[in-house]
């Protein structure tokens, strides 16, 4: 068994999901209670082989690449089917499978209109696939096939299940990834040219530094920035988030939110900064400076909302903008905060918008200035908000702070050859976005939670948490406290990784 | 000096058969005329083939051969299309027929 | 015990989580897992206090030939995580200051909790009101345990977190749940400023959180003095927005819309005293930072001395007995900020041990007061409540005894260190700051004591003596208040002192000095004139504008305070009726409309600025260009669609024509 999962474990891992949709599909489309067992089989088995990886994974080497596999797959353009899972990607794997799981049983009795529980849950798994199989692509081909995967299911879920103006938001999130993903492409047949006749990453980090001038492997960067900047998405590439996440169903939302962003920070993480180190180290002032202007546009931009959805939108730009502050440091110290403040955003922001679906089930509105004494009518649910804004507002002892106070921490002392003095100018505008989060998220909470309830909904029975609700939220809630509490549970698997990924760097 | 002789009727004939496809408006005018475009090309394969010696003089005829082949298909096909035009429309005017209009 | 500190923190948070999960069911409502918690807490607290007295004395400190033994801080840590190259620990860190502290912390949280059951009982959100006391507490332990300035920005955010939630308590009302944002964004903003600092020392001191080896780093002059005034100055701004200093005070009166014990936990032990500590802890870092040992002037002082008397001018207008206390409050921390500044570590530390008894007493008896008459307005409801309520009259005329620092109360002692040390120090300017903060500080509080306790009682029903459970804290505070003073005495040999000077202190060589007779006799001369002068305004009902002529007993005072200050009796005219009338006032309006309006002001700018990038630069630019795009995309194929007519003749038409033209062109070139 433990052979056979060593060699297959990961194809399993990625695959099974695809397995479910295909059994979906040859069970006729009344039967919802089916289908919701098989996709939530097919999550669940996905996922215990997700848990068998955390176990047998050599944590003592989580810089070597494990269960790994090369297999010829396009020969012509030397192409293979290579997959494994270091401690970078190890994390956020877990963290896909973790989410699909938790989506499929909120979606127990939360299908959005037009329901149609079979295809919103076959989307669902098609969409586990391409997410997997980003995080465990070791050749920039498949990379890409997975990468762009994850596109359909996702088009389909805004632009079938969303909200008034689904087509709009649908297609400029289809459109804008798009855009990033043919110059990204470009780039990848860039590398594939100039640095040695191979799309494998691994040889990729070896060969393509020597191999590509400094000019090409700025203008091949620029691609791969904007193939990944627009997926993360940083400012000013930001403005198809918004509107993909306001009108996307809940379980789109937190999967957008928890692991579609993350795709986008992986890539420069894996791909872009780790094949042209030299290219990263000229452009990472520049991309330094767009997260903390991220950071603070973000921020001013969730003042501004009086959509509860869009605020939270917002501010995953703002989050994301501390994501890739730590990045651009180039330092092993801020790559870490980087990948923690990728699973923190996932587990966070993913909750915030299971959180916003809940009320929108009960109020039937997401308008901040209609809300109002959600803790007189639903104190779980209420508490559970507010819970979830002081993790988002970094507050320690939750996991959010460990994706912010480090990116800070590292903006410090950037990479060797960076201009300090602006790095630390950064260091002191991101603080300063910590203040603006306080902010918008606890004017946030106020107006929706404290006080009496509103007039129009005094008269309403409002449910507070019930049975799925509890059973999908409480792991994630879980999961912040405690990795808020040990952040040395993942550092210990990334750091590793990180040190002999970056530190030559 | 022959093979401009029959360069020139190739070209007069391939110049009647465009204008037959460009100004008819009946289709089966029109199949008439690519079959005279076809059939001054052949006329100028020939000729060309005609020209060498050896092995390759074959070669022009080989390619003749090919394009009678693919015309003969083609107009089956063609005078096919037609026919259903007319029963649809029970006219064979081109000009009405604008299915593919963008 | 020292070795296992972690242990206090931990019962507590504990209790917070079983009080949220099981309090609701139990018969008190869980305040029976509080009170038990943190009773456990000061007991091991005690026991802390009595291991670190009986601690040997052996590590050795001091200069050259001036070597000294002190008791060895105990230190507890395990590896928490790795991040890069850097092992980072936590854990606990305990010496003289860690051990006080933790006692001053139980004990005032455990006297609250006990008021609280009687205080709070029958109230909407019983059970989590001792939940959030309890983490409360654990974020302050949490705070004076840590060994590390990372694992003190746990204990420093938790606090912020639950003062949150506590001043929010009743967030039914608007002006509640308003005054809880204010504290939580106030205290965040200066949090910046230690977000910053910790990230400068971090690097500074060669990777590592852990306190003691900053503070030695910074000591022993590792640190460039460049890197040390930046990071001092953000550290300044957490503890000016922590400890409520100007300009960053404005939270702390609003923070009154609480339950009473909750102000009378965040103001004497936590929350509040949490930047004093902070300051006192990576005292190294000012110390060198801002050449604290050079005397005449530094950023530190000045900022307490400017608290000190904006916040005790503040004092003399407030109508709500509450806001009395809370100005006071921060003109009383302004005087440990001070202490720190002017180098009088122990002073600043003493006092706060003192203030924190006699201000958590003062607290607690308005609790018992407006339990009573159910109002804190001095003005309308309040007044002549010694007969009904002596028992509270009585704690709390000591407590504001204590607080006016009058001879032998505690007040005194710690005060007359502060006021020596800057004297000593270098420090003259700030001394008289201090002096005449003093004068102030007695004179509202005698107008207070006025307003509630004497004259006729204006309010409605009849008011009645607070039960047990509320006196019974009283009482024990008022003997704290009362005696904690000697603890620091001459005649006890400075006992406290010797108990509390760390290793920083002495590596940094901070100076100490003896009781001065002098001294104190001056502070106690100005606390009696202003008692004096208090009681003519207030309780005789003379005001000094050209009454003194008239009326005999004014003018036996009003000469009597010309004496003592021979210098200027412009000082008595003009700040007696000037301070306490329109200066005042003018002050609070200042407080009100023009800081505050700056606080609400930027906030209001932001939010427009924010509607106006949201509408023109994010939807009209940004997004117009993205949108432009497609449409530009659109008008392109528009026009080709006309071309697309379906026709195949003219498709045909088309593509001899081109292939014509090319035919052409490949004639003319070739």
């Amino acid at each position: 068994m433990n052979d056979f999962l060593n060699d297959w474990g990961l194809t399993l891992a990625v695959f099974l999901p695809l397995l479910g949709a295909v059994v979906m599909m040859v069970i006729p489309r009344g039967e919802e209670d089916t289908h919701k067992i098989v996709a939530l089989v097919s999550t669940l088995l996905s996922g215990a082989v997700g848990v068998w990886l955390l176990f047998n994974f050599d944590y003592d080497h989580s810089h070597k690449l494990q269960f790994a596999r090369s297999d010829s797959w396009i020969e012509v353009i030397n192409s293979r089917y290579h997959i494994g899972i270091d401690g970078i990607s190890l994390p956020l794997l877990v963290l896909s499978m973790f989410i699909t799981i938790l989506v499929v049983i909120y979606s127990w009795n939360h299908f959005p209109e037009p329901h149609n529980p079979k295809a919103f849950l076959a989307l669902t798994l098609v969409l586990e696939v391409g997410m997997n199989g980003t995080f465990v692509a070791q050749d920039l081909i498949l990379f890409f096939v997975f990468f762009e995967l994850v596109l359909l299911p996702m088009y389909f879920m805004i632009g079938v299940w969303g909200g008034e103006q689904r087509q709009y938001a649908a297609i400029k999130f289809f459109l804008f990834t798009l855009f990033g993903s043919a110059l990204m492409i470009l780039s990848f047949l860039a590398l594939y040219f100039k640095g040695g006749q191979t799309f494998d990453m691994p040889q990729l980090i070896q060969v393509a530094q020597a191999n590509i001038s400094h000019n090409t492997a700025l203008w091949i960067f620029g691609g791969l920035f904007m193939g990944f900047a627009i997926k993360v998405p940083m400012f000013p590439f930001h403005t198809w988030l918004p509107d993909a996440h306001t009108q996307a169903p809940t379980q789109g939302s937190v999967i957008l939110a928890a692991i579609l962003l993350k795709l986008g920070t992986y890539g420069f993480i894996r791909i872009a900064i780790p094949i042209l180190p030299e290219a990263a180290h000229t452009w990472a002032p520049w991309i330094g400076g767009l997260a903390v202007v991220g950071i603070i546009y973000g921020a001013l931009g969730c003042l501004a909302q009086t959509d509860l959805k869009r605020l939270i939108a917002f501010s995953s730009v703002a989050h994301m903008g501390f994501v890739m502050l730590g990045i651009a440091t180039l330092t092993p110290v801020g790559i870490n905060a980087a990948i923690f403040g990728m699973v923190a955003h996932g587990l966070i922001t993913g909750m915030l918008f299971f959180i916003a679906g809940s009320v929108k089930d009960r109020f039937h509105t997401l308008e901040i200035r209609r809300l109002g004494g959600l803790l007189v009518q639903a104190p779980r649910l209420g508490w559970i908000l507010g819970f979830c804004a002081m993790a988002s507002l970094g507050l320690p002892g939750l996991a959010g702070f460990w994706g912010e106070f480090p990116a800070i921490l590292s903006a410090y002392s950037p990479a060797a050859g960076m201009s300090e003095a602006l790095f630390r100018t950064y260091m002191v505008i991101a603080s300063v976005g910590t203040v603006l989060a306080a902010g918008y998220l606890l004017w946030m909470f106020q107006r929706t939670a404290f006080g009496n309830p509103p007039e129009e909904f005094a008269d309403h029975h409002i449910h507070d948490v019930h049975g799925p609700e509890w059973l999908a939220w409480t792991p994630m809630l879980a999961g912040i406290v405690v990795l808020g509490v040990l952040p040395g549970l993942l550092l210990n698997i990334t750091n590793p990784a990180v040190m002999a990924a970056f530190s030559r760097i | 000096m022959l093979i401009n002789q029959f360069l020139l009727l190739g070209a007069a004939l391939f110049c009647i058969g465009v204008y037959g496809v460009l100004a008819r408006k009946n289709g089966v005018l029109v199949l008439m005329s690519i079959e005279l475009i076809l059939n001054a090309v052949n006329i100028n394969l020939l000729a060309f083939g005609a020209m060498h010696q050896g092995p390759a003089a074959i070669t022009g005829q080989v390619f003749a051969l090919f394009i009678i082949t693919v015309a003969a298909a083609e107009v089956g096909v063609g005078l096919a299309i037609v026919l259903l035009i007319y029963r649809n429309r029970t006219s064979v005017d081109l000009s009405e027929v604008d299915l593919m209009k963008g | 015990m020292l070795e296992h500190a972690w242990v206090i923190p931990a019962i507590t948070f504990t209790s917070f989580w079983l009080i949220l999960f099981f309090g609701r069911r139990l018969p008190k409502g869980g305040s029976e897992i509080g009170i038990l918690a943190v009773g456990s807490t000061l007991v091991l607290s005690c026991v802390m206090v009595a291991q670190w007295v009986g601690r040997a004395k052996t590590l050795a400190v001091g200069h050259g030939e001036e070597i000294e033994h002190i008791r060895g801080p105990v230190d507890n840590t395990v590896r928490w995580f790795t991040s890069g190259q850097f092992r980072v620990r936590v854990g606990t860190h305990v010496d003289g200051l860690t051990v006080v502290m933790l006692f001053t912390v139980a004990l005032i949280s455990f006297l609250v909790h006990v008021f609280s059951t009687n205080y709070m009982e029958g109230d909407r959100r019983f059970t989590h009101y001792f939940a959030s006391l309890s983490l409360f507490t654990t974020g302050m332990y949490v705070l004076v345990t840590a060994s590390t300035t990372l694992a003190a920005l746990f204990g420093w955010e938790l606090m912020g977190l639950c003062s949150f939630m506590l001043i929010g308590h009743w967030w039914e009302e608007k002006p509640n749940s308003n005054a809880a944002l204010k504290a939580f964004f106030t205290t965040r903003t200066g949090d910046i400023g230690l977000l910053v600092g910790i990230s400068i020392l971090f690097w500074a001191a060669g990777g590592t959180f852990d306190i003691a080896k900053i503070n030695q780093a910074a000591l022993s002059g590792q640190i460039s003095h460049t890197v040390l005034v930046v990071a001092a100055c953000a550290l300044l701004a957490a503890v000016i927005g922590k400890s409520a200093q100007f300009p960053l005070h404005t939270w702390l009166p609003d923070a009154m819309a609480g339950p009473t014990p909750v102000s009378a936990l965040i103001h004497a032990a936590t929350m509040v005293v949490a930047g004093v500590y902070l300051l006192a802890r990576v005292y190294g870092v000012f110390w060198v930072g801002f050449h604290i040992p050079d005397g005449g002037f530094n950023f530190v002082a000045a900022v307490g001395a400017t608290t000190i008397v904006i916040a005790a001018v503040l004092a003399f207008v407030q109508r709500d007995i509450k806001k009395v206390l809370a100005y006071s409050t921060i003109s009383q921390l302004g005087y440990m900020v001070m202490a720190l500044g002017v180098g009088a570590w122990t002073a600043a530390i003493f006092h706060l041990f003192t203030h924190a008894m006699f201000k958590a007493l003062l607290f607690l008896g308005s609790g018992s007061v407006s339990h009573s008459v159910h109002s804190f307005d001095m003005v309308d409801d309040m007044g002549g409540l010694r007969k009904p309520m002596p028992k509270t009259f009585a704690t709390f005329m000591v407590g504001s005894l204590a607080l006016a620092g009058l001879f032998p109360l505690a007040g005194f002692w710690s005060k007359d260190e502060i006021l020596l040390g800057a004297g000593e120090n270098g420090y003259k300017v700030f001394m008289i700051v201090g002096l005449v903060g003093a004068f102030m500080t007695a004179m509202y509080m005698t107008r207070c004591v006025y307003l509630t306790f004497f004259g006729e009682y204006r309010g409605h029903g009849h008011p009645h003596e607070s039960p047990l459970p509320i006196l019974g804290p009283l009482y024990v505070l008022t003997v704290f208040s009362v005696g904690a003073g000697l603890l620091n005495a001459p005649f006890t040999h400075e006992w406290f002192g010797k108990l509390i000077e760390n290793e920083t202190f002495f590596h940094a060589g901070v100076a100490t000095h003896d009781f001065s007779v002098p001294d104190a006799l001056i502070s106690t001369v100005v606390v009696l004139a202003a008692i004096g002068i208090g009681y003519l305004l207030f309780f005789q009902g003379k005001l000094p504008r050209g009454v003194t002529a008239r009326q005999p007993l004014a003018r036996v005072g009003y000469t009597f305070l010309a004496n003592r200050y021979y210098l200027d009796h412009i000082y008595t005219g003009g700040v007696v009726g000037g301070i306490s009338g329109p200066i005042a006032r003018a002050a609070y309006w200042f407080n009100q409309n023009v800081l505050d309006g700056i606080v609400n002001g930027v906030a209001i700018v932001a939010k427009k600025f924010a509607d106006w990038q949201y509408k023109y630069i994010d939807q009209g630019a940004i997004d117009g260009t993205v949108n432009g795009s497609g449409h530009g995309a659109e008008g392109l194929g528009g026009f080709f669609r006309t071309i697309q007519t379906g026709r195949v003749q003219q498709y045909g038409a088309l593509l001899f024509g081109a292939t014509a033209l090319l035919a052409l062109a490949l004639v003319l070139t070739v």
